[in-house]
């Protein structure tokens, strides 16, 4: 096959940022697994192989287990509440025509805005001795928010008590406010995109307001609800910045998540054999959702 | 009937923006709020008067962190908007054999969770000695921002039409020729969105900023949360420090608020 000088020049074009990208995101995946099966738990590095000691470490360690039970009911409670709000609020902004451009920058401003930020502010409105407590005291009730060491419905399981930490209930209330502009304006886009004739036609066939949401809408916002459903799960599975800055760990790691973990073995503690391995664990739980995804999305594409 | 529901409707969002305005309000209160003003139990009170000394405050303490920002974001956004320029030209308008493997392992560089490159990262900065400096910290975000600016550029070629490119070759225009006399005036408005969601993400970004710099390189949101962090610092300052930290990110969501919707829609709508 003969290639012409301008293919040349366009493979040439494109060369230095994949090779970029080989060496920084796959190479350096390699080397961070590398690291993980060593004995790097000091300062100074030390590569020798200790297989898999590092993850048999983690999942057994306390810490470990809490984070993968706050990752769990974190990321469901996120996305359904991201998917439930946003969904909601673009409904009633099809049905309501007034003023909609400006309730819409409302719900979208906080994702411009930077998660410290929200942690920061957030870590003031859901203080339990002050914020929206002011108001929920006049009903008797004083929620101990991110301060809560309570786990719900919680039954043993290794070393950690399973179920639902209450704690983690204020940074997902942070955590929807900031990012449920992202399901709101893809949900408004993808309302925009269906035909008014089709919903016309469904009318004239007797169908009520809810049927023809039930019915014609929903279906065809099915792939919009993937697509939301795969980016949250892999913001909030890699989420680090919203609770570093709101809580920290909290009491008995009710706060904790993998990300912050990672951060302070590795760069408080210099463990960095076992900081790697829970990057890599980090990772294989992301990449379960977004392999499928992408694979998926470029079949479609092509 | 048909009134009570709109009312119902409208109260809906209405009591919903109250609660997504919220924030900002207590925001803005309290950091105009003069210090013996600052309590617990009057945090939703107006303040007596406007006081900015928690703004000179906020502003003494972050005000070379902003300069770091700055120095930052610019020249990191300008870079991989325009190496994702090139390769969403290539990518979409010179597809070659395995183009669509190419693409699709690009794009998966922009879902990783950091933290898994994270170690090798420091240490090759560390190697080269851009650690601790904010050209290590442009190089970084410039190779990691490669995947969306690529994805975003090569959405929107995929709308120009072939037969423009088509046309050009016919004319005897060469591939460096199609792209600056066809591509790039097409460019303008990729160019917006591309530039300001990575401003954006740039500005906001925490991780790579605490990992790779610490004292006198550190950007706003590091500096930031070091404020918020300290037992000393009264929050008033706080809620005035965070308020300077978001206002460019916040002033450019209130100027081009379109083109922000555009680049959050691009960046995960498959094309």
């Amino acid at each position: 096959m003969k290639i012409t000088r301008d293919q040349l020049m366009a493979l040439l074009f494109l060369a230095p940022s994949f090779l970029l990208l080989i060496i920084f995101v796959y190479g350096f995946i390699g080397w961070t697994g590398w690291v993980s099966l060593s004995n790097w738990n000091t300062l100074v590095p030390d590569m020798s192989f200790a297989g898999l000691k590092n993850y048999i470490y983690l999942f057994g360690d306390y810490r470990f287990q809490a984070d993968l039970r706050n990752t769990v009911f974190f990321t469901i409670l996120f996305i359904g509440f991201v998917i439930i709000l946003g969904l909601g609020l673009a409904i009633l902004l099809d049905q309501t025509k007034k003023a909609n451009a400006l309730f819409r920058n409302i719900f979208l401003f906080p994702m411009a805005l930077s998660f410290v930020v929200t942690g920061v502010v957030w870590q003031w409105l859901l203080n339990p001795s002050t914020g929206f407590n002011q108001f929920l005291q006049v009903f008797g009730i004083q929620p101990k928010w991110y301060t809560d060491t309570n786990i719900l419905a919680g039954f043993q399981w290794e070393s950690i008590e399973f179920g639902l930490p209450v704690a983690m209930i204020a940074v997902v209330i942070a955590a929807v406010w900031q990012m449920t502009g992202f399901s709101l304006a893809m949900y408004v886009a993808g309302l925009t995109g269906i035909p008014e004739e089709l919903r016309e036609a469904a009318r004239i066939d007797g169908a009520s307001e809810l049927q023809i949401y039930r019915k014609v809408i929903l279906p065809m916002l099915t792939p919009i609800t993937m697509s939301v459903v795969i980016i949250m799960a892999h913001i909030s599975l890699k989420i680090f910045d919203l609770i570093y800055a709101m809580t920290g760990s909290g009491a008995n790691f009710v706060t904790d998540v993998p990300g912050v973990y990672m951060f302070e073995t590795t760069f408080r503690g210099n463990y960095y054999a076992n900081g790697a391995a829970i990057a890599i664990i980090m990772l294989l739980l992301v990449a379960v959702f977004i392999v499928p995804y992408l694979i998926n999305s470029r079949r479609g594409a092509s | 009937m048909m009134v009570v529901r709109r009312i119902i409707k409208y109260a809906v969002l209405i009591a919903i923006a109250i609660f997504f305005l919220t924030p900002i309000y207590v925001m803005l209160i309290t950091s105009f709020k003069p210090l013996e003003e600052v309590s617990l139990s009057e945090m939703w009170a107006l303040p007596s008067t406007i006081d900015f000394s928690s703004y000179t405050h906020a502003f003494s303490e972050l005000a070379p962190n902003l300069m770091n920002s700055i120095y930052l974001v610019i020249p990191a956004t300008l870079l991989s908007a325009i190496l994702g320029a090139m390769n969403g030209y290539v990518l979409s308008k010179w597809k070659f054999k395995g183009s669509e493997i190419v693409f699709t392992m690009i794009l998966f560089g922009m879902f990783i969770p950091y933290q898994s490159i994270l170690i090798p990262l420091i240490q090759f900065l560390n190697s080269i000695n851009l650690y601790n400096s904010i050209i290590g910290l442009i190089f970084t975000h410039v190779v990691y921002g490669l995947p969306i600016t690529t994805l975003m550029f090569r959405n929107f070629y995929a709308n120009i039409p072939d037969s423009m490119i088509e046309a050009a070759k016919v004319d005897g225009a060469s591939f460096f020729g199609i792209f600056r006399q066809v591509i790039l005036p097409l460019s303008i408005t990729g160019f917006v969105v591309v530039a300001i969601w990575q401003f954006t993400n740039i500005w906001n970004e925490f991780l790579f900023a605490v990992t790779i710099t610490n004292n006198d390189a550190q950007p706003v949101m590091v500096a930031l949360q070091n404020l918020s962090g300290s037992q000393i610092v009264q929050w008033n300052v706080q809620m005035a420090g965070a308020l300077l930290a978001a206002m460019p990110t916040l002033l450019v969501y209130i100027l081009l608020g379109k083109y922000f919707v555009r680049g959050l829609l691009a960046g995960s709508v498959k094309g």
